[in-house]
């Protein structure tokens, strides 16, 4: 298990330093300062191992967290754990900086004891955490004998995520559904590999312990259902998407969705993820971009950029950024866009082309002259690809939310007094093109 | 807030000024006293001499001054243990308060507390937490015993927190499940015979109904405890595969790749042609896809554990090739890994797409993922032998690059492509050649020597190629300089008229003026053969070369195997058993994958044994190379080469026949001595520089190997047994048995393949025995063995070599060598193969050895159950060459008098009693070395049984 735990920053002094067993020195925090942060070479490898003691770190911003153990650990556990404490110390305080770890060191140890026990992780869900530590210190010293016994069985509890008692004048909820579509396309159009990864956010202000029920297009359930009306089968069989995998908050029930494929679950209040999924077929990949660079002589490039739109005219695509890089002994750049504002960026290497907005079905062109300086470099430009972001209002994947309903038992309100909201939102991965 | 403030403290009275704060009336002061220690501490200040100060804050009502306090305790306590008692009281009043959360506190608190004295005082409160009411103390508590057992193993026996702690996997609180078997599986770790958690089919129900309830880090610890347990049959693995299926689509990696470990190694259990044996294949694919949009930190993790399962059952993820595809921005450590799983996953049916890629990963700027890219490329001409010509001529466009790491790399894979296709591909030569000064390593000068050297007919100017070399030989690194040797000896055997000076030249350099012994051996190996027999040379150094493996890099078979039982964990990410990096006992455990047991069977064996075949039938393997080294210094055995067999391995020599043919004669330039040495063909003596040229081919002639097998006119043989168990030898299985047909005794092999790998280079050896048993020839393996075939192999053998008195007596210890390993075993051979055909002794000559030999030496003994009469016995043991001298009948039975003589020239006399109706018959053996007699008499049953 893990051994102990430290935070360092950008110059390798600890922050936080917490150890857990007893086989982790303070010799192990300068081990790691010295091996990994200070290291001449850049390490390679998020896992390292020096002198029999393996660790295993990550970095936000500057700052570098990293878990430390000399046995032989479940290391996945190990960094799903360390990528929450960052999520619970950002619930906590924000941004992770360090400012705010000296700021809160005491919170962080607090909850260092709590969530990690002899290096077992222990419940780390931050809404739980949050009933008995707070920033202003523990609330729990003046509360009930009830309350007390409230808070242990929801840190304990088969519904960590949810405490009993919640009420809301108004019910509502919110599911947006996030696509990433992600493209690697060759110079001549050729798809080389595409898929979404998408996530069902939802945000849930719902009375009492409110059981949920979600449901959209996916193919395999609406072929299920279709088979006892093929009238359904052939109107909805066109809009289903096959979805290549999907995950779940841990308050799905699992064992449910694997027999019967439906989604059900007691969501907890307030914001989380409800589920992750990946499609690789039939995606609607909303621009098009081709690439056509020419090398005139020694010292000079042509590249013409086309990029197409493709989805419905009346959607508008917004935030559309084209980045085409330069090669590095480029000493001048001349641009003619049609469409947006184009600006060669010789700190970043590249032409940046924004547009604001952009309907569908509609085509724009970039036109640069790159001049290059002279150089005897044999080594050649690498040419990395033309990359590009956008922000879309419908999903790539052709995931559409079909009902979630919602049951609440013990409470009088229905399905039908919560006010639901449904938003799409489609945004580039990593979208690049090959030139 | 802003506690950053407490980090500023450098002044130089700091402790002084501490203490009197600590020691302040106002709570508020107090408090801030405390966390600026805490600050310190952090930092890495010794603030150990505030120790007492502190703990006097301890008494307080405000928990969270209780709890930096107890923060500093934790650190400090060890350093000062006498005053770390003060504590104890405080510590058992907040284990009976009415806060479960103070309570559960101090629990914690204590365990952390690695004080002999304190740890005493923590077993009543802790016996009283493991039955609190409140979950959160009794998962707590749960937690603790593992604290407990860590420092005091013993005390936590005595106890009896661990039947405590057992009964805690049935609580009601899906939490304190998960703890108390996390904590279980930690102390069954350092315990590893206990069967503290006697898993049985009730306790794997009440986790796996635990496991639907848990938190996240519960399921995991749950999963990896499951994985532990062997189910008894094909059913019930099927059955938790069935209730573990619904984990892979958990948010938590780490919750999917514990379920992947239980998953592959109960699939294990399945028949292949049960339906639901397809069906979890196809579900494992989609998470471990899925795994790979995680952060980069646990794709690495995801990736590294999915090379392991790809070499396991590459048919899970054959069609993902393209999730596999290197992003621009992936970090350094996942290009890496996904080059790694591409190559493996290459075929036929994808090879153009990799290409494809490959390509444009060769222009990146990361130099180490360039080369291996580049690498990349050699490896699919290998392995898909239709994309070569496409893989060729790709290097070639690299090659223009002139990148000078790129093209060296290109021309390391072209060498072995050249291996695989040889004559193939000669007209990139001169492309090679025009990059031959900017060669700046070794391994790509190795391999464009080796090149040179291979086709110098081809090559017009090769003589001056390799000279230019030559010039500054003694800088050049051992590789080089090996290659370097063998190329021109090479070209001297192809082109010999105008490169003798050359030659001569290099055999100097390498004899004369190097230190490096496999250098000097390899030049005077050369040079005796040269000036011996050049014909015999050109068949050695020009031999046809052994097929190269397609596959690199795979993971030893049984290893493999371990490691899917630690998928998730460091040892999956390492590739390496827990034991190489883990200290002390603590986690060493060898696991291993369950064994096929289908329902039917175990209804009546319920105890199979989890690893293996019952023991009684477990060969004798010697275990220990060290023992034996002594006697094996004689053996001559080729290194062990792994991979693709690189151009460099240095020449192992018979030791005995060097020493013997004189050193001396060759540093002469004498060679005329050795002509004249009885070479008795030592197995794979000298497998010169290009590996396994098979030098003893022209023997085999000698002994005539396909005469007499099948037509089995000779003595009785054995059914083979399974001599070496491919656990034991890196997946090669060997079983035999030993015969004897006229006059000539063989021993009859045969080499299954149980490995991934292709096996090459197969020697045997014997080591001395009592008989002086030794191969006449040595083993011939044709063809190399491909994974999971089996070759049948009869080894002649003769009596002539050196002889050691075993225990027992017909105990014959054995080295096999292939490309991978030496192993070694022993085995037990009938003593009936050494009985000669001159066996028959004259009548007179009988009685009088039979009178003159002690009745001391007389040994005797009953053979049980052998109803034949003396007609019948006399004529099966006279096929087995025990000749009957003479025969009497004296009171209705029948007394035949026979005798028989061993190899080494020892006669034993017997007289066998058989009474007709009687199954039981009496051997009389009488023999001047008396301790055969037991062994003769062995044979004798064994032939009279069969």
């Amino acid at each position: 298990m893990i051994g102990g735990l430290f935070i360092y920053n950008h110059k390798g002094e600890v922050l936080i330093s917490r150890v857990y067993r007893d086989d982790i020195g303070r010799n192990a925090v300068d081990a790691f300062r010295v091996n990994v942060i200070h290291a001449r070479q850049q390490v390679r490898s998020p896992v390292t191992n020096i002198a029999r003691t393996s660790f295993f770190h990550v970095k936000r911003s500057n700052i570098w967290l990293a878990a430390v153990t000399k046995q032989n650990v479940n290391a996945a556990m190990v960094f799903e754990f360390l990528y929450k404490m960052c999520d619970v110390m950002a619930a906590y305080f924000g941004k992770i900086s360090e400012e705010n770890i000296k700021n809160n060191f005491v919170l962080i140890y607090e909850l260092l004891d709590e969530i990690l026990d002899f290096g077992y992780p222990q419940n780390s869900e931050t809404g739980a955490l949050k009933t008995f530590i707070t920033q202003q210190g523990i609330k729990s010293q003046h509360q009930t004998k009830e309350e007390q016994s409230q808070i242990t069985s929801q840190v304990t509890g088969q519904i960590g995520w949810r405490r009993e008692g919640i009420k809301y004048r108004r019910n509502e909820l919110f599911l947006d559904v996030l696509e990433s579509v992600n493209l690697l396309m060759s110079p001549q159009g050729q798809v080389l590999s595409a898929h979404v990864s998408g996530r069902v956010v939802m945000k849930s202000y719902l009375s009492g312990m409110p059981e949920c029920k979600f449901g959209m297009n996916d193919k395999i359930v609406i072929e299920k259902q279709g088979k006892g009306t093929a009238d359904e089968t052939s109107k909805s069989g066109k809009q289903s998407i096959a979805i290549d995998d999907c995950t779940f908050h841990q308050c799905v029930r699992l064992s449910k969705f694997d027999s019967e494929r439906s989604i059900s679950f007691i969501p907890p209040d307030g914001e989380f993820e409800l589920m992750r999924y990946r499609t690789t077929k039939d995606i609607i990949l909303p621009f098009r971009v081709i690439p056509l660079v020419r090398e005139v002589g020694r010292t000079k490039l042509e590249v013409k950029v086309v990029i197409k739109s493709n989805f419905k005219p009346s959607l508008l695509a917004q935030k559309i950024e084209v980045r085409i890089p330069t090669p590095l002994n480029t000493s001048g750049v001349q641009v003619i866009c049609m469409k947006g504002k184009a600006k060669y960026k010789a700190s970043e290497n590249a032409i940046v082309w924004k547009i604001k907005r952009m309907a569908g079905m509609k085509e724009s062109q970039i036109n640069a002259e790159i001049e290059l300086l002279p150089t005897n470099d044999k080594k050649k430009w690498a040419r990395p690809p033309i990359s590009m972001n956008f922000e879309v209002p419908f999903a790539p994947s052709g995931l559409k939310v079909r009902y979630l309903k919602v049951f609440e038992p013990k409470l009088n309100y229905s399905d039908h007094d919560v006010i639901k909201w449904v938003r799409y939102i489609g945004r580039s991965g990593i979208y690049e093109t090959r030139c | 807030m802003t506690d950053s403030k407490y980090f500023t403290t450098t002044k130089k009275g700091e402790i002084f000024e501490l203490k009197a704060e600590l020691n302040s009336d106002k709570k508020e002061k107090k408090k801030e006293a405390v966390k600026k220690v805490i600050a310190s501490m952090t930092v890495g200040k010794d603030v150990s001499a505030l120790f007492p100060d502190v703990v006097n804050c301890m008494q307080t009502d405000n928990l969270e001054l209780k709890k930096l306090v107890y923060l500093y305790l934790m650190n400090y306590a060890k350093s000062q243990p006498d005053m770390a008692i003060m504590a104890v009281n405080t510590f058992v009043k907040d284990c009976e308060d009415p806060n479960p959360l103070i309570r559960a506190l101090a629990v914690r608190t204590m365990g952390c507390i690695r004080v002999d004295k304190i740890t005493e005082y923590l077993c009543e409160p802790l016996r009283k937490c493991l039955k609190d009411e409140d979950p959160y103390v009794r998962k707590t508590a749960a937690v603790c015993v593992a604290k407990l057992h860590d420092i005091n193993a013993q005390l936590v026996e005595d106890q009896g927190f661990l039947d405590t702690l057992k009964d805690l996997i049935s609580d009601s609180n899906p939490m304190v499940v998960a703890n108390a078997v996390a904590a279980l599986s930690e102390i069954a770790e350092s315990h590893p015979s206990s069967n503290l958690l006697d898993l049985n089919p009730q306790s794997i129900n009440k986790l796996l109904t635990a496991l639907n309830e848990c938190t996240e880090w519960g399921q995991i610890f749950i999963l990896d405890c499951l994985a532990n347990y062997t189910p008894k049959d094909d059913r019930e693995a099927q059955s938790i595969c069935e209730r573990v299926t619904p984990r892979l689509s958990h948010a938590n990696s780490a919750v999917v790749l514990s379920a992947v470990k239980v998953l592959m190694k109960f699939m294990e259990m399945l028949s292949k042609d049960l339906d639901y044996y397809g069906t979890l294949l196809k579900k494992l694919a989609p998470p471990l896809v899925t795994l790979l949009s995680a952060e980069p930190e646990l794709q690495y993790v995801a990736l590294r554990n999915i090379n392991l399962i790809v070499q396991k059952r590459p048919e899970i993820l054959k069609h993902e090739m393209k999730v596999f595809f290197v992003k621009y921005n992936d970090p350094i450590y996942v290009k890496l890994e996904k080059l790694d799983i591409m190559i493996r996953l290459a075929s036929q049916a994808n090879i153009a797409q990799v290409l494809a890629e490959l390509k444009e990963y060769a222009t990146e700027v990361d130099v180490d993922f360039v080369r291996k890219a580049v690498r990349a490329i050699g490896r699919c001409a290998i392995k898909v032998e239709q994309s070569a010509e496409r893989c060729v001529s790709t290097l070639l466009d690299l090659i223009q690059t002139k990148v000078n790491y790129v093209v060296q790399e290109a021309i390391v894979v072209i060498k072995d492509i050249f291996r695989k296709y040889p004559n193939k591909y000669e007209s990139v030569i001169a492309t090679l050649c025009e990059n031959l000064d900017s060669l700046d390593e070794p391994e790509a000068r190795a391999a464009m020597i080796w090149i040179v050297g291979e086709y110098a007919e081809r090559i017009d100017n090769a003589d001056e190629l390799l000279e230019s070399f030559l010039e500054g030989f003694h800088d050049e690194s051992t590789q080089v300089q090996l290659q370097l040797l063998t190329a021109i000896v090479k070209l001297f055997l192809k082109k010999p008229t105008e490169t003798q000076e050359l030659v001569q030249q290099v055999l100097s350099l390498a004899t004369q003026d190097s230190d490096n012994p496999d250098l000097r051996d390899r030049g005077y190996i050369y040079w005796r053969l040269l000036s011996t027999d050049p014909v015999a040379a050109k068949e050695v150094v020009l031999a046809e070369k052994p097929l190269i493996s397609e596959e690199t890099d795979l993971i030893e078979p049984t290893l493999l195997d371990e490691l899917i039982c630690y998928i998730g964990t460091l040892a999956s990410v390492y590739h390496k058993p827990p034991s190489a990096f883990v200290e002390g006992g603590r986690g060493v455990v060898h696991k291993s994958l369950p064994p096929r047991t289908a329902s039917s069977e175990s209804a009546e064996s319920p105890e199979t044994a989890p690893t293996g075949a019952p023991p009684g039938e477990q060969p004798d393997v010697i275990p220990a190379q060290g023992d034996l080294l002594g006697d094996l210094l004689n053996l001559d055995l080729g290194p062990p080469v792994s991979g693709p067999p690189l151009a460099t391995s240095s020449v192992q020599m018979g030791a005995v026949d060097l020493l013997g043919g004189g050193l001396d004669s060759l540093m002469g330039d004498e060679p005329e001595g050795i002509g004249g040495t009885n070479f008795v063909a030592p197995p794979t003596a000298a497998v010169p520089a290009n590996l396994g040229a098979p030098i003893g081919s022209g023997l085999s002639d000698l002994f005539d190997l396909t005469s007499g097998v099948g037509t089995l006119s000779g003595s009785y043989v054995a059914p083979k047994a399974v001599w070496l168990p491919a656990m034991k030898a890196k997946g090669l299985e060997i079983s035999g048995t030993f015969t004897r047909q006229v006059g000539s005794i063989s021993m009859d092999l045969q080499l299954t393949n149980k490995a991934l790998q292709v096996m090459t280079d197969f020697a045997i050896q014997f080591n001395r025995n009592s008989f002086g048993l030794a191969p006449a020839a040595p083993l011939q393996v044709h063809a190399p063995l491909s994974p999971n075939q089996t070759v049948e192999i009869s080894l002649p053998l003769s009596t002539v070599g050196s002889v050691m008195k075993m225990e027992p007596l017909n105990n014959l210890q054995v080295a096999v060598k292939n490309n991978i390993d030496v192993f070694y075993f022993s085995t037990l051979y009938p003593l009936h193969i050494l009985f000669v055909e001159d066996g028959k002794m004259d009548r007179q000559m009988f009685l009088a050895t039979w009178k003159d030999i002690p009745n001391e030496n007389e040994a005797q003994f009953q053979i049980r159950d052998c109803p034949l009469n003396a007609e019948a016995a006399s004529s099966k043991l006279q096929s087995s060459n025990i000749f009957t001298v003479a025969k009497r009948n004296v009171e209705g039975q029948d007394m035949l008098y026979q005798s028989l003589k061993l190899t080494n020239g020892i006669w034993v006399l017997a007289e066998l009693r058989i009474q007709p109706g009687n199954p039981s018959c009496t051997l009389s053996l009488k023999c001047r070395a008396p301790e055969v007699s037991q062994h003769v008499y062995q044979a004798y049953e064994t032939i009279l049984k069969n």
